[in-house]
């Protein structure tokens, strides 16, 4: 790793000073830093001025940046790590550069590739399929197939999913994404300066906050733009209450899967309270328009932070008593108990991140390792279960449900005020790179941006978390009864469109 | 059990009486846009400027609010003077035109389609589909399903299946890979059928428009009969439309 750069959460780097190491280099510190137990943050390629490039974000407790100019075709390093091998993918379908012995090298999202090279998967984008493709086959007499989606049956995105099964019993899922591609990377980097927030807050609508956040986070520092105090503060209040929202929705939705329809009830209109606080913030319910580079869009006052403060006390004990419900009815935790495990091994293997990575062991919090925002001065959270299976998920919400209450109410007492925004002209540094990282309420979010020598967007690059975990669904499916995909697949709750961008 | 009942009395009884009582949100919220007419030109044209999505019609010194996002930049920037945003959530109409609009829409009960009141006002069916969204809209209409809003107090559902639907009620801006997903499950529905546009995406493309790996306008595949506008429409919004639009 030593030929890698040392950066910084949100820093703005020049990019003369990113190694651009000869690529057998390039390849053989990224496997040494995974080999360390290091993760990917971004593997991304672009062009610039005609050239092809790779640049990697790698982190342990640090993070470390580098690059190389991409051959078209380069040795895979899935075959050493399997922690590469959705990125290797999509490397191959957004620029064409093939990642020769990727053991499953098949398209992510289905689009044709940003520059006009030869597709590396030879399909034909004038069928709009992207189911369009040969599964993954277990054959023999008692194989049988289940193959589910696009159109699912309840108010969801859309994916296709297939099942091999015997019986009852799950071998193997495979997931095919790219329904909601709507070409965001395309986007953010062609359209004016004024669009890019509207965008991000769109990526996962979900995690408007998230998303929004990292971007602002982004061209600050590329802007040179100064966050006061009291932004900060509303922006951590903003993340960690859709952070509970998105968990209680889950819990609730977790306790229907298994038929248990009281605390699915209660759920359902509890998170509707959490959201109206988002609305009390900033008049959305999702937190649309209220994060903006530079700030926040309104102050938190007085008024804000009474009634705030008010709803938390009436919301809390009710919030405890219902997650008490749940978790101490034994129909419900005889479904959870030992259903859908990834194991620490295998979680560790694929970088599992958010409270999926947490439920299997890996304590990797985004707040905790590189924080923003507030988070630095805030206390950690810690996880009672980490047995990787649906309980464990489920009560490692549980326990952020109320981590993040806390959080809210320390920040609530907090006296600095935002000043009142103005919307202001925003230049961005030329040849220049930043990587934002957050913890939203699913896991690590990063945005990563290059300039060129004019300062425009040369690159944009978005990770949502969903992006590392859907494999993880896949695995947690092995084995297991394929009754009990609602119940692994709503323990996880990934994003569609955040991973179809 | 004892825990059941003690979570159910604690709860109590939490739907709300809309539409015999309104339901009434927070002054931050921001609704249906009032504009000004009497705005001054060159303030108009600086917030038509700074619209991150074009929806302003300075010209006609008009929003239109199938391209609106309702974030609320343009009554920052003109204080007020050029529109403010209501918290009046009712802006569903029965025409594309009708969402270029000063603040005053018509009124969406008296749509021409009347028959649709006939077979539908007191049992209707929707399948959902999702071509392309946020997951914001689709997440803000499954909260219709949770007891406060009781969406099937009024007789509508949303089902899993089209064989058992009255119409579709899409989210998203179509992209290009659920082009074909969204007409063969428009047409597993059997006739009449109503089609409903949800979300500033289906009507228009939203924060996507312009984009190559999209359609961007649900009415240029399937007719449209019912058009929701938000980013994401409110839960109040998407109520308030069906139940004029078929009661």
């Amino acid at each position: 790793m030593d030929k890698l750069l040392h950066i910084q959460n949100n820093e703005k780097v020049n990019r003369a000073d990113i190694p651009n190491l000869p690529f057998d280099t390039f390849r053989r510190q990224l496997l040494e830093c995974a080999a360390a137990g290091g993760k990917v943050v971004q593997f991304f390629a672009y062009e610039d001025q005609g050239v092809s490039k790779l640049l990697a974000v790698m982190r342990t407790d640090k993070l470390y940046v580098g690059g190389c100019d991409a051959p078209d075709s380069f040795a895979s390093l899935t075959v050493e790590s399997e922690i590469f091998h959705m990125f290797e993918r999509e490397i191959g379908e957004q620029y064409g550069l093939k990642a020769e012995g990727h053991p499953w090298l098949k398209m992510v999202r289905y689009h044709a590739n940003y520059n006009g090279k030869k597709d590396v998967f030879d399909n034909n984008y004038k069928q709009e399929i992207p189911g369009n493709y040969p599964y993954f086959t277990v054959e023999g007499e008692t194989v049988h197939e289940v193959a589910v989606g696009p159109v699912h049956a309840g108010i969801i995105e859309p994916g296709h999913f297939r099942f091999q099964c015997c019986g009852e019993r799950v071998f193997h899922l495979e997931i095919q994404l790219g329904y909601q591609h709507r070409g965001v990377e395309k986007l953010l980097q062609s359209v004016p300066m004024k669009r890019m927030p509207i965008i991000a807050e769109t990526i996962a609508g979900d995690t408007t906050i998230g998303h929004g956040l990292c971007q602002a986070q982004a061209i600050e520092a590329l802007a040179g733009l100064q966050v006061d105090e009291g932004a900060k503060i509303v922006r951590t209040i903003a993340l960690e209450l859709e952070r509970i929202a998105n968990h209680i929705g889950d819990l609730g939705a977790l306790s229907l899967d298994v038929a248990f329809n009281p605390p699915a009830a209660y759920f359902g209109r509890i998170r509707g309270e959490y959201l109206n606080l988002t609305q009390i913030l900033g008049g959305n319910r999702f937190g649309r328009g209220l994060v903006r580079a530079g700030g926040v869009t309104h102050v938190m006052g007085d008024e804000q932070k009474k009634l705030l403060r008010d709803k938390l006390v009436e919301l809390t004990p009710e919030v405890e008593h219902v997650n008490h419900l749940i978790f101490s009815a034994p129909s419900v935790t005889g479904r959870f108990d030992n259903t859908g495990k990834v194991s620490r091994e295998n979680a560790e293997k694929i970088g599992l991140v958010g409270y999926a990575g947490r439920a299997s062991g890996l304590n990797y919090d985004a707040r905790v390792s590189f924080p923003t925002e507030c988070y630095g001065e805030l206390p950690a959270n810690s996880n009672s279960r980490t047995d990787g299976d649906v309980c464990s998920r489920g009560l490692v919400r549980r326990e952020e449900i109320m981590h993040s209450t806390r959080l809210i109410n320390t920040l609530l007492d907090k006296k600095e005020e935002a000043k009142p925004y103005t919307p202001q002209e925003i230049q961005l540094a030329p040849q220049s790179f930043v990587v934002s990282i957050n913890e939203a309420w699913r896991g690590e979010i990063s945005h990563c941006i290059l300039t060129d020598d004019k300062g425009g967007i040369l690159r944009y690059k978005v990770k949502d978390p969903s992006f590392h975990n859907w494999t993880g669904l896949a695995l947690s499916l092995r084995d297991e009864g394929i009754s009990d995909f609602p119940l692994c697949n709503k323990s996880f709750n990934l994003s569609y469109c955040g991973f179809d961008l | 059990m004892l825990q059941v009942i003690k979570n159910r009395l604690e709860q109590g009884h939490r739907t709300s009486k809309y539409p015999k009582e309104p339901i009434n949100l927070y002054k931050r919220f921001r609704g249906l846009p009032k504009v000004d007419p009497k705005c001054d030109g060159d303030l108009l044209q600086r917030c038509a400027d700074a619209c991150p999505q074009n929806a302003i019609d300075a010209k006609n010194c008009r929003i239109d609010l199938g391209r609106c996002v309702f974030c609320g930049l343009c009554e920052t920037l003109s204080g007020g003077r050029f529109a403010t945003f209501t918290q009046n959530c009712e802006m569903g109409t029965a025409s594309r035109d009708d969402l270029f609009t000063t603040g005053d829409l018509p009124a969406l009960a008296e749509h021409s389609k009347k028959h649709f009141k006939k077979l539908f006002g007191r049992s209707l069916q929707l399948r959902q589909i999702s071509a392309g969204g946020c997951n914001a809209c689709e997440a803000d209409t499954n909260v219709l399903n949770t007891p406060f809003w009781d969406l099937s107090r009024f007789g509508i559902q949303f089902v899993a299946s089209p064989r058992h639907a009255d119409g579709i009620h899409v989210t998203g801006p179509l992209t290009k890979n659920m082009r074909a997903a969204t007409i063969t499950t428009f047409e597993a529905i059997p006739h009449p059928k109503v089609v409903i546009a949800s979300g500033a995406c289906a009507i228009s493309g939203g924060p996507f428009f312009g984009s190559d790996e999209i359609l961007g306008d649900l009415n240029s595949i399937i007719p449209v009969d019912l058009y929701i506008p938000g980013c994401p429409p409110h839960p109040l919004t998407t109520l308030h439309a069906l139940l004029s639009y078929f009661k």
